[in-house]
């Protein structure tokens, strides 16, 4: 995954509470393969009628290019269904900015670029205001945890770790292995300590 | 002395293998359970050529997907698929499987318990939001997405920054009737779907002392609904009575110096928790969902609310919710006709929530259509020996196999567009249940009063003169 500080793109509001994964990414479609994309579940049966066709009104439908998405309080809640942020990403989005998110889809975002960036309610009336139902460019700066959207300016919150990891775009898996032996000289002192913490069973 | 701590604490300071810079801990993982689900994950690990790190520490389990009807042969192409690819995955990495025809097969927070893989004092991941259900022992148990589930199978370890300490205390003894699940809607009705966000809820107060362990898993399960990542339950004697003898929990000498350890996880006295509510549970009574949020939740003796007279932060996501499932605003819940009942998940599908329907089932019928899918085949066995899927059929409604069914529609499980379903399951969102769906969650003996009704009903009604 590749890390990134700037990000310039258009952002558009959906001023939806409560976005749930079942939302974002209906269960149907998860037995996909990734390598397929995951772009066109996006918000599958908000945004398209029974005969699979988009609905005309819906505001993601309406614009093309869309990197950036404003939205309601608990974005992403529900399940742990990383689907639901491949869903975004496959379909062009590199940043979401709310109110408040799902813990899980919130550290899954962060494991696959995606910002899930918190601001109060009413910055985000503001930018609906400037925005008035289109799209329009909006800028992010990582280093700074600023939002630049015409003439408002703030800054956003973010867990520190998070913002590093983005910035890097750092693997875990890479992280982690630097700490093999420490991790080993754990294994095995929980080994010896509490042996009733591995699984007798019958196999 | 050292200051007093929290069973939050105890786990933590446990299982933290180093801490970051940056105040995130890198833990260790007693038992990681990946299901169909984890294919992406195992796709990660693949690509890096990576072996699982710990096969002994992981089990494999046949849920989401698993047909409950016919499950020799599988007609749907993709759901068969996705049973294939885990099998593959855990045939690759020697992983115990519990396949479809495994006698202990069943809904992955089921079996975790029933087995006794799911042990006090364990940290415990899987790639699902429910993974708290296993708090209810007193473990760390946490949802976790793809990435997280593939850095724990090449490490055995996960990265995490503590949560914050909350616990949630339920006063005195619960009315007759009134179950977990009420203790669990009730509270996330009162302090929201973001309630608990970013916390460790720790259940506690007398109530919560008097549940069983299905009871407690039930509480514990519904957390997330909260926006609680971890719930839990200090283990006690119901704990070590529940864990006696299953198959792979410490026997003999271990299981006498685990239950040293595990006595000594509970909160210490004076402990001081970031944050602390408190519920007289004599004040709770069956509660319905009425929205697609589980925060969207009312007594049963209560009104649908009226948008225009709720809380104006709140007045649109009424309206949009009451529009989605198709409800006059003021009317009163009880009454409300629905279309068809299911039993069963992770939340409810355990084999005290067979009983209790159970009791209210018996001797009648059920005047809508329904499914029962024991939340594991052993829950499925039991219930059988015990005569209970004579009453379910009796009744009219369909006794299925075990697995994630209706809750999460996968296997093709699905309640129809606009069609009314009372369920005993977790989530009512928009679509959950298959496109257009409308859930209202509720305990499985208020779904079994809904299915004898044909209408959302006071269970505590139909249970006058019946033994609970
Ligand atoms: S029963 Fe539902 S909530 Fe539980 S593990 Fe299965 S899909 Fe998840």
């Amino acid at each position: 995954m590749a890390g990134w500080t700037q990000h310039r793109g258009q952002a558009l509001v959906l001023a939806i509470d409560n976005i749930d994964t079942d939302q974002l990414i209906p269960a149907r479609f998860m037995s996909v393969p990734r390598s397929q994309g995951y772009g066109r579940y996006l918000l599958h049966d908000m945004r398209r009628d029974e005969s699979e066709k988009l609905t005309a009104d819906f505001p993601l439908n309406r614009h093309e290019g869309v990197s950036i998405l404003i939205t309601g309080q608990n974005f992403g809640s529900g399940s742990s269904r990383e689907a639901a942020v491949y869903a975004l990403v496959d379909a062009g989005f590199r940043a979401v900015i709310a109110p408040s998110f799902g813990d899980i889809f919130a550290n899954n975002a962060i494991n696959n670029g995606l910002l899930p960036a918190q601001i109060n309610e009413s910055m985000i009336s503001q930018m609906k205001e400037v925005l008035k139902g289109v799209s329009g460019e909006l800028s992010i700066d990582l280093t700074r945890n600023q939002l630049k959207l015409g003439d408002i300016t703030t800054t956003f919150e973010l867990d520190k770790g998070w913002r590093v990891k983005l910035i890097n775009g750092w693997d875990d898996i890479d992280l982690t292995q630097q700490h093999k032996r420490t991790i080993g000289a754990h294994r095995n002192l929980r080994n010896q300590s509490t042996p009733w913490a591995w699984p007798t069973g019958p196999d | 002395m050292s200051p007093p701590r929290t069973m939050l604490d105890k786990l933590w300071a446990s299982h933290e293998v180093l801490t970051r810079e940056d105040g995130v801990s890198l833990l260790w993982v007693d038992r990681h359970l990946v299901h169909e689900g984890s294919h992406h994950a195992f796709a990660k690990l693949s690509e890096r050529d990576l072996p699982v790190a710990e096969p002994g520490l992981t089990f494999a389990v046949v849920d989401h997907y698993a047909p409950t009807r016919n499950r020799s042969r599988i007609a749907d192409p993709n759901i068969a698929g996705m049973i294939e690819t885990l099998r593959g995955n855990a045939a690759r990495h020697n992983l115990r499987i519990f396949d479809l025809d495994d006698p202990a097969q069943g809904i992955v927070h089921v079996i975790g318990p029933e087995l006794g893989l799911t042990l006090p004092g364990l940290l415990i991941t899987c790639g699902d939001s429910h993974t708290s259900t296993h708090g209810a022992f007193g473990a760390l148990a946490f949802g976790i997405g793809a990435t997280e589930v593939a850095h724990v199978l090449a490490t055995q370890t996960i990265w995490q920054r503590k949560p914050k300490s909350m616990r949630i205390n339920i006063d005195g003894s619960l009315g007759a009737g009134v179950t977990a699940k009420d203790i669990a809607l009730n509270w996330i009705a009162r302090l929201g779907t973001g309630g608990a966000q970013g916390h460790a809820v720790e259940y506690a107060g007398q109530a919560v002392r008097d549940l069983t362990m299905e009871g407690r898993m039930t509480l514990c399960n519904l957390s997330i609904e909260g926006g609680a990542r971890f719930g839990m339950v200090a283990p006690d004697e119901v704990t070590f009575a529940y864990l006696n003898g299953r198959e792979y929990a410490p026997m003999g000498q271990d299981n006498d110096t685990a239950q040293k350890t595990w006595r000594g996880l509970a909160t210490d006295q004076g402990a001081v928790f970031d944050r602390e509510v408190t519920f007289i549970a004599a004040d709770i009574a069956p509660t319905v969902t009425w929205g697609t949020s589980p925060e969207q939740a009312l007594p049963v003796t209560a009104k649908i609310p009226v948008p225009d007279q709720a809380d104006p932060a709140k007045k649109h996501s009424t309206r949009e919710a009451l529009d989605y499932m198709g409800l006059r605003p003021g009317r009163p819940l009880a009454g409300i006709p629905v279309d068809q009942v299911f039993i069963g998940s992770c939340t409810n599908g355990r084999i005290e929530d067979l009983r209790e329907a159970a009791l209210v089932l018996s001797g009648r019928r059920a005047c809508v259509p329904g499914l029962i899918s024991p939340g594991s085949a052993r829950v499925k066995a039991q219930a059988e020996a015990e005569g209970l899927d004579r009453i379910f059929k009796d009744a009219g409604l369909e006794w299925a196999a075990s697995g994630c069914s209706m809750c999460v529609g996968m296997n093709g499980d699905v309640v129809g567009e606009g069609k009314r379903c009372a369920s005993s399951t977790n989530r009512n969102f928009r679509g959950r249940q298959g496109r257009g769906a409308r859930t209202h969650l509720m305990s499985p003996a208020m779904v079994a009063a809904a299915a004898v009704t044909g209408a959302i009903t006071d269970v505590r009604s139909l249970l006058k003169g019946r033994a609970a």
